[in-house]
């Protein structure tokens, strides 16, 4: 009997820049329940580091509580962690990031910490436009607490315990957006395909990005007539498009339609690529994402994809004109100027 | 691709790699766990049912198993397959009230078999219980044919191989030791049912046209029949400075014998590069390490001889050279001719079969080569009574290909007297059975660990060279047995999927360490073989492939390094991945021997 993951790797794993394989991206072996959709985005998410070669122990992964916030066990083992309090993740992140814009910061939630408990630090965070990738694992349900329905449950979803949701959903993608989100956008957590090149896309984006990853729990809400379910997610999906996320120096080869296709081009260079299957969304559009969501809901369906980006934003630093360095790299001096200094900004406020 | 078919026991049958490289498919994974769990004589009964020779075999075999064994492709070196073989005939209990109980009452049928080999010795055993009656015939004064007359006592000590040919013979077959066949015809005529020829490939080859070998031959010997002088005790000692031609494994056993009867100058010469000379890789590191030195890329001239007495032996030195079709040939550097001196030439350079004893016009048929004509699967000869097995079959191999030939050989014979067709023959015995007992709790050791190889312990080397019995290896511990069975990866632990239990999470994906899994678009087989997680590039090894899935895509698994760690069911939710024991038998005349 036994429970652990072996040692061993296929020969043949592909290397990336640094030289690393996939491996040194893993976690420890996941506690979560088998199937659970949650495992399938921790291996997004080490796809996607591995994929932009990014050294693991410049990343900070911060969490709340539950199923979800549990994950970053279970990623980027050689990477800084924080396993915060329920529904706290956002100040956590803003405090680390604050002290060192030099990490790339990856906090992990669920739509409970997020839109209950959590309603209101995720708000203000989302406003600051810190520089961050903010995942919500979204199974409609508090898995760790066994299962009662979220905020994000849709009217009359239905999860094991069968009695239906009567209270309206919370959107988070939408209300990201109204926040002014820089970045937002929704997937599958069954879609690694689209999955991986929007969390690139999100790491590369420098400011608030969000991501809203319908996640079912197949312990509690994989029901027939739940709406957060494998079967009926993926009969409802709908997705803006093909997204592609071409890093720096890469050469765009392939040929695109230009009336369905969108590119934007990030601040460190990157571009996505958009090849939509809609030709009415503009992506640097709120209103025009923000219509292409409910449009999309009233037909019952779900659109998932990048759904809007504002790649020019200054982020919660470039806001405040906070200091460059990482403040462990201040010396004494720098970080305690001295009364003069003191008095100088006693002085300007007087 | 069209869905897999694992029905057909075939299939799994090949993800056991050892099993299915094994000549005589040999259940390895089950044998190597009942050592793990120190139930040698489970484990000894096993190989005895398969392999007939578990304690002869698992010092000599030639092991095409652990080529194929998947732990070498996961790291460097496989599973001592072998070695642990060896580890369950030596730390058994007697296993003498479970071998089958032979009829008193006989069935009526009389076979006869030539040659006391491991071929005829398993035609025997699996025809005995059936209450045959039997007839040995070797010209040998006692049974197991070249294992006893070529095999070297200090790589098969005689105690190892007499309790094991001990078991047959205790069967009640009538043996005629001392008995050379001169007439197949002379047996033909009279009241056998069958007769299996048995009798080897006992001709060893000559240089006889070489100069010089007419001249000294009293110092020049024919490897093998110097080999069997040796066993039999008829030769004692060679002279100090010994030459061995030939690059074989009976090349290798020549100068180590050699070296341990007087020869404490030996040198093997051969004409090929060392990295192309036909002896197994540790036959050759052992004749290293026993300080003999192996001459490569020099091809014999001549035998010096002078004053009637041989001298040395000269030699071109040639290099290998290949051309586009990596066809190789051996091309003079044009160097001078080297001398090696020596008081005595051991020439193994190969064997051959021969016939004399079967008359040309009994209605055996022999192709251009002198090799009896066979059907390969049934083993019958032209005259449907006789039947050929082991080297006299297809040339010379080795004893696992014989039990194998056997094997089928006694099944033919058994359908032959019953009146039956021969190539009608039953399916091999499978078995498919779910080995999981609970949440993370399966009926097998599922953890893999990283120990590498562990090295068989040597008896300290002056004193292995001074006495020819002396076995060399000392067999692994209980302790080292145990850790070494431990890398096994129990490839006989099926990965089942079952396609309409399948939600497509990807559980199974995201944990497998090996990226085996994909769920993919499908497509023909190369180009699923390039679209893969890790492209599938070892095309010996199959792709599983699920039939539609919801999605509309299918599950492939690449076969290749899977590690059947079980983690891929282990995190399923609804079970569509199960870790299945496959169990697979060879069809065999006696359906079961063992108790
Ligand atoms: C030097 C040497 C070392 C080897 N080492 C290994 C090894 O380590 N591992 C391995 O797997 N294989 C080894 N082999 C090969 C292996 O021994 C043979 O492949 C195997 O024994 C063949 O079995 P068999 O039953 O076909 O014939 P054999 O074992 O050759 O038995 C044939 C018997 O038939 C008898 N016989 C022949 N003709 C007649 C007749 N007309 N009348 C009566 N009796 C007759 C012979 O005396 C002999 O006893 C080695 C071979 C040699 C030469
Ligand atoms: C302050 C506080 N209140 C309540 C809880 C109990 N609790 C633990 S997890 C959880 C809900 C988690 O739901 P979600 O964030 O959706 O995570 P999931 O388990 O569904 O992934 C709650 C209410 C808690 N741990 N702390
Ligand atoms: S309870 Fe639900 S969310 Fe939590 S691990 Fe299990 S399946 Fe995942
Ligand atoms: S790992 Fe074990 S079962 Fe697999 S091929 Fe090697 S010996 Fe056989
Ligand atoms: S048993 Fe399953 S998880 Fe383990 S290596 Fe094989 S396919 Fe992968
Ligand atoms: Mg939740």
């Amino acid at each position: 009997m036994t429970y652990h993951l072996p040692e061993f790797r296929h020969p043949d794993l592909p290397t990336n820049e640094l030289g690393y394989t996939k491996k040194q991206y893993e976690g420890a072996i996941s506690t979560l329940c088998a199937g659970c959709g949650h495992d399938s985005i921790s291996a997004g998410i080490i796809q996607a580091c591995f994929e932009l070669s990014i050294e693991p122990h410049k990343v900070a992964k911060i969490s709340g509580i539950g199923c979800s916030s549990k994950t970053p066990t279970y990623f980027l083992g050689n990477s800084h962690g924080f396993n915060s309090v329920h529904g706290r993740m956002p100040s956590v992140a803003t405090g680390a990031n604050l002290a060192n814009r030099e990490l790339t910061y990856i906090g992990v939630s669920g739509d409970g910490d997020s839109a209950s408990i959590g309603m209101g630090q995720f708000a203000h965070v989302v406003r600051r436009n810190l520089n961050m990738l903010y995942l919500v694992e979204n199974n409609g349900c508090y898995g760790l607490t066994k299962g009662q329905d979220s905020a994000t449950a849709d009217v009359g979803s239905m999860s094991k315990k069968g009695a239906a949701n009567p209270f309206q959903p919370v959107d988070l993608c939408t209300l990201a957006i109204d926040l002014g989100a820089t970045f937002v956008a929704r997937s599958f957590s069954g879609d690694k395909d689209q999955l991986v090149p929007l969390i690139k896309a999100a790491i590369s984006h420098s400011g608030f990005a969000f991501i809203d990853v319908i996640s079912p729990c197949v312990t509690f809400n994989n029901t027939a007539a739940s709406t957060k379910s494998y079967e009926f997610v993926r009969e409802h999906i709908e997705a803006t498009g093909k997204t592609d996320f071409i890093p720096v120096r890469q050469e765009i080869t392939a040929d695109y339609d230009p009336g369905f296709t969108q590119e934007v081009t990030l601040h460190d260079g990157s571009v996505i690529h958009l090849y939509k299957n809609d030709e009415d969304l503009d992506v640097r559009n709120r209103l025009s994402a923000l219509q292409a969501i409910h449009k999309y809901k009233d037909k019952g369906e779900i659109l998932t994809g990048l759904l809007y980006l504002d790649p020019d934003c200054e982020d919660l630093h470039e806001i405040i004109g906070s200091v460059e360095k990482p403040l462990r790299d201040l010396d004494e001096k720098a970080l305690c100027p001295g009364n003069q200094a003191l008095g100088a900004i006693n002085d300007s406020l007087r | 691709m069209k869905p897999t078919d694992i029905k057909n026991p075939e299939y799994f049958h090949q993800v056991v790699d050892c099993q299915y490289a094994c000549p005589a498919h040999t259940p390895v994974p089950e044998y190597i766990r009942l050592i793990a769990q120190q139930r040698y004589t489970d484990a000894y009964m096993i190989n005895w049912e398969s392999n007939v020779f578990p304690g002869v075999l698992g010092r000599t075999c030639d092991r095409p198993c652990e080529p194929a064994c998947r732990r070498g492709r996961v790291e460097e070196e496989p599973v001592a397959i072998c070695r642990l073989k060896r580890v369950a005939a030596d730390f058994k209990d007697d296993i003498t009230s479970r071998l089958p109980d032979i009829p008193k009452e006989k069935n009526g049928r009389k076979i006869a078999l030539v040659g006391a080999g491991p071929a005829s010795l398993t035609v025997a055993r699996d025809l005995a219980p059936l209450g045959y009656e039997l007839d040995v015939y070797d010209e040998q004064p006692i049974a197991g044919g070249f294992m006893r007359s070529q095999i070297p006592s200090f790589r098969l000590p005689a105690t190892v191989l007499d309790e094991e040919v001990g078991y047959i013979l205790d069967m009640g077959l009538t043996t005629h030791f001392n008995h050379y066949v001169d007439s197949l015809k002379g047996l033909l005529d009279q009241d056998y049912d069958a007769i299996f020829v048995g009798s080897g490939a006992p001709r060893g080859r000559d240089l006889p046209d070489l100069p010089g070998r007419q001249e000294g031959d009293a110092s020049i010997h024919i490897g093998i029949d110097w080999l069997s002088n040796v066993a039999f005790e008829h030769i004692e000692k060679i002279g100090k400075r010994v030459i061995v031609l030939g690059g074989g494994n009976t090349a290798m056993d020549c100068c180590r014998t050699a070296r341990r009867v007087g020869g404490n100058d030996v040198k093997v010469i051969v004409r090929s590069p060392f990295d192309s000379m036909k002896a197994s890789t540790w036959e050759k590191e052992d004749a290293v390490h026993e300080g003999i030195p192996i001459v490569d890329n020099h091809v014999p001239l001549e035998f010096v001889v002078e004053d009637g007495k041989l001298v040395g032996m000269r030699f071109e030195k040639v290099s290998a050279v290949f051309d586009e079709k990596g066809k190789r040939s051996l091309i003079p550097t044009g160097e001078e001719p080297v001398l090696f001196p020596c008081d005595e030439v051991l020439v193994a350079i190969g064997q051959e079969n021969s016939f004399p004893w079967i008359e040309k016009d009994i209605g055996i048929e022999f192709d251009n080569w002198g090799m009896p004509v066979l059907n390969a699967k049934t083993f019958q000869s032209s005259c449907a009574k006789v039947f050929f097995g082991g080297d006299s079959a297809f040339g010379p191999e080795n004893i696992i290909t014989a039990v194998a030939h056997g094997h089928q050989a006694a099944v033919s014979i058994d359908l032959f007297c019953d009146g039956k067709q021969v190539n009608q023959r039953l399916p091999p015995g499978t078995n498919l059975l779910s080995t999981k007992m609970g949440i993370h709790e399966w009926s097998y050791d599922n953890d893999v660990t990283t120990d590498v190889r562990k090295i068989v312990p040597l008896v300290e080397l002056t004193s292995a060279l001074q006495n020819r019995t002396m076995e060399v290896e000392l067999g692994f511990d209980v302790q080292t047995a145990f850790d070494e069975a431990e890398r096994c990866l129990n490839c006989d632990v099926q990965t089942v999927f079952t396609d309409d239990k399948c939600i497509e999470c990807d559980a199974c994906v995201d944990i497998c360490p090996m990226d085996c899994i994909n769920f993919i678009e499908n497509n023909d087989e190369p180009e699923l073989r390039q679209s893969l997680r890790v492209k599938a590039v070892n095309a010996d090894q199959d792709l599983y492939v699920s039939g539609n899935l919801e999605t509309g895509r299918v599950m492939v698994k690449d076969e290749d390094v899977c590690l059947h760690c079980g983690l891929c069911a282990e995190r399923c939710p609804t079970a569509a991945w199960d870790m299945q024991q496959f169990f697979y038998q060879v069809t065999k005349a006696a359906p079961l021997c063992i108790k």
